[in-house]
């Protein structure tokens, strides 16, 4: 035992220098993601002040930062959030069919190739999207816009190219689509076996142990997943530069030619050129971009609390 | 409601390894049956085929036959899951679903049954439920909290309200008062001493004089030797199994002069 120290109250428990290290070095690296945050936000909002108090027509497009921020933050939201409607009820499907329907051997497979996907980087998604995906949806596109055009997103006209909004939102799905089922996957896979089983035991159907026992266990973390997948298309720049043809402008209407472009691209896209106070309106649009991609995970955050008490966690 | 339960020749299986081999029984109905014997022997494994649990095993199978009153469990046309409906299972540890809450734990047997129940019966099918498991008193002010936040011992008579919520015709138990203390394990037992009224109750244990207090038959069951199938030694009376066992292994397995 060391000697008493001052605190005569508390008895002092021996300290090993494994665990003091080890608690040293967790809140060195947990004080350090703060500090790196408040330095990004800081850069940022230093960064994009001149464009914020700067007269509205020296901003690009002479109507000021909201107007020029606003159609980009608009295609940001759109592709992201239209790209996480397709990919995330599937990425779940994916899921339980790997884990509770396929045959164990095309199951491992399976899931490891899934692990594969999440790993491509996502240049090689726009490029694809680009080469094969945008041609191949001009036909079925002119279908829409005939047939399904009373609907706004489909209201055309058609774009010859395929370079659309729907494309991009296509191809960010696909690059979302592993992350999240790997996540779900994961999950699902630790469904404790006790409550797998005592579904069954009641007389469930394969079906209605999946709702009894793994979606409800799976629920925070197929939030969570989605939250990734969203953080990663707001914030995916190259696949969609590549394949998005871009005239700016707000509409819900996914296959025509003229798209909003998103903040990430738009910044990848005109950074180069640009300096001065356009350089300043960028990294206002990138401020908004991290705004939003904070609220989002503050967001997934409380829902995933809410209901803590039942998440199985106890 | 309570059949019998006839086990004829019955061989189980994990893949290729035979576990357990032979047994032939009859479980009376309203009537507590108790198994005992070492572990390893095969007693869960025998009673996850009453109910059709084994064969979620991959590759598990049987080979023999178990009627139901007159109904073959593992006949052709038989759907597992409509068996498992009518025979519930309790288990070693409890396991109430923690995404739900006391009362949906509760009415989890009922809705996957498709009886469309107003509200009003579902809650009095609940509280049958829970009165009978002896647990009412003790949850009815909080019936939306989460099963999970519940004593060990209240988890698993919540587990036996939830398994006859839907008045089934059997009730298995492994082991279900091996994780509780004395005082829940005495409200167990006296829970099966009056459920055994209205159903066929087989309870696995390893509690010798559990077995002696609440059940009307034992049946023990052995390995045969290192690395053999377990078998059934024998079935009788519990007061005949604890006094006058027919079978030496028997007799040196109560009295503690086994292995
Ligand atoms: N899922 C499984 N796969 C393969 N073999 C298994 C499996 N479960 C059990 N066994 C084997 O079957 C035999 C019987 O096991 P079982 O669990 O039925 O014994 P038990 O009598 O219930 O033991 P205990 O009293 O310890 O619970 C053992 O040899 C065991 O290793
Ligand atoms: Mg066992």
């Amino acid at each position: 035992m060391p000697p008493s120290t001052t605190r005569p109250k508390a008895p002092k428990v021996p300290q090993r220098p494994g665990d003091r290290i080890f608690a040293g070095a967790s809140t060195g690296a947990g004080v350090l993601i703060l500090v790196v945050l408040a330095g990004v936000a800081a850069f940022l909002l230093v960064e994009a002040w001149p464009s914020l108090t700067a007269p509205a027509e020296d901003i690009p497009g002479g109507e000021g930062v909201a107007v020029y921020v606003w159609p980009l933050l608009f295609g940001t939201l759109i592709s992201a959030v239209f790209a996480l409607l397709i990919a995330s009820p599937l990425a779940v499907a994916i899921a339980l069919f790997i884990t509770y329907y396929a045959p164990r051997r095309i199951a491992a497979g399976l899931g490891y190739l899934i692990d594969l996907l999440a790993a491509v980087p996502s240049i090689i998604y726009g490029l694809w999207g680009f080469t094969v995906l945008a041609p191949l949806t001009v036909e079925p596109a002119n279908w829409l816009a005939e047939n399904l055009g009373f609907i706004p997103l489909f209201a055309g006209p058609p774009s010859a190219t395929g370079r659309t909004m729907l494309v991009a939102v296509i191809v960010l799905a696909v690059m979302i689509l592993p992350i999240i089922t790997a996540v779900v996957r994961e999950a699902f896979r630790q469904t404790p076996r006790l409550h797998e089983e005592a579904s069954l035991a009641l007389g469930a159907t394969r079906w209605e142990m999946i709702r009894m026992a793994a979606l409800p266990f799976g629920r925070s973390s197929i939030i969570g997943a989605s939250m990734l997948g969203l953080g990663r298309a707001l914030g995916e720049t190259m696949a969609v530069a590549i394949v998005l043809s871009v005239s700016g402008g707000v509409t819900f209407n996914l296959i025509s030619s003229a798209n909003p472009s998103t903040i990430a691209a738009n910044i990848a896209l005109q950074f180069p050129e640009s300096s001065g106070i356009a350089v300043n309106t960028l990294i206002a649009s990138g401020l908004v971009l991290f705004a939003i991609t904070l609220a989002v995970n503050m967001v997934a955050r409380a829902v995933i609390n809410r209901r803590k008490e039942f998440s199985g966690a106890n | 409601m309570a059949k019998r339960i006839e086990v004829k020749d019955l061989d189980i299986y994990y893949d290729k390894f035979l576990a357990v081999q032979g047994v032939s029984m009859t479980i009376q109905p309203r009537s507590v049956t108790a198994l005992i014997g070492p572990s390893g022997c095969g007693k869960s494994t025998f009673l996850r085929t009453l109910n059709r649990m084994h064969e979620l095993v991959p590759n598990a199978r049987v080979d023999g036959k178990i009627f139901m009153d007159d109904d073959d469990l593992y006949g052709a046309a038989v759907d597992p899951v409509n068996v498992r409906r009518q025979i519930g299972m309790v288990f070693q540890r409890p396991n109430p679903f923690p995404t739900m809450s006391i009362y949906d734990n509760v009415a989890a047997g009922l809705k996957l049954n498709n009886k469309r129940l107003r509200k009003a019966e579902m809650d009095e099918v609940v509280e049958r439920a829970l009165s009978a498991a002896n647990l009412w008193e003790e949850v009815k002010d909080r019936l939306p909290k989460p099963g999970s936040g519940l004593s060990g011992g209240q988890q698993q008579r919540l587990c036996i309200a939830r398994a006859i919520a839907v008045q089934p015709d059997v009730l298995l138990m492994d082991e279900p008062c091996s994780a509780l203390d004395p005082i829940s394990t005495q409200a167990i037992e006296d829970l099966m001493l009056e459920l055994k009224e209205k159903y066929t109750i087989v309870i696995v244990t390893h509690n010798m004089q559990q077995a002696a207090r609440v059940s009307d038959m034992t049946g023990f069951f052995n390995l045969r030797g290192v690395g053999q199938p377990g078998e059934l030694v024998e079935i009788d009376e519990t007061t005949k199994i604890f006094s006058t066992p027919s079978k030496k292994a028997t007799e040196d397995y109560i009295s503690g002069r086994f292995g």
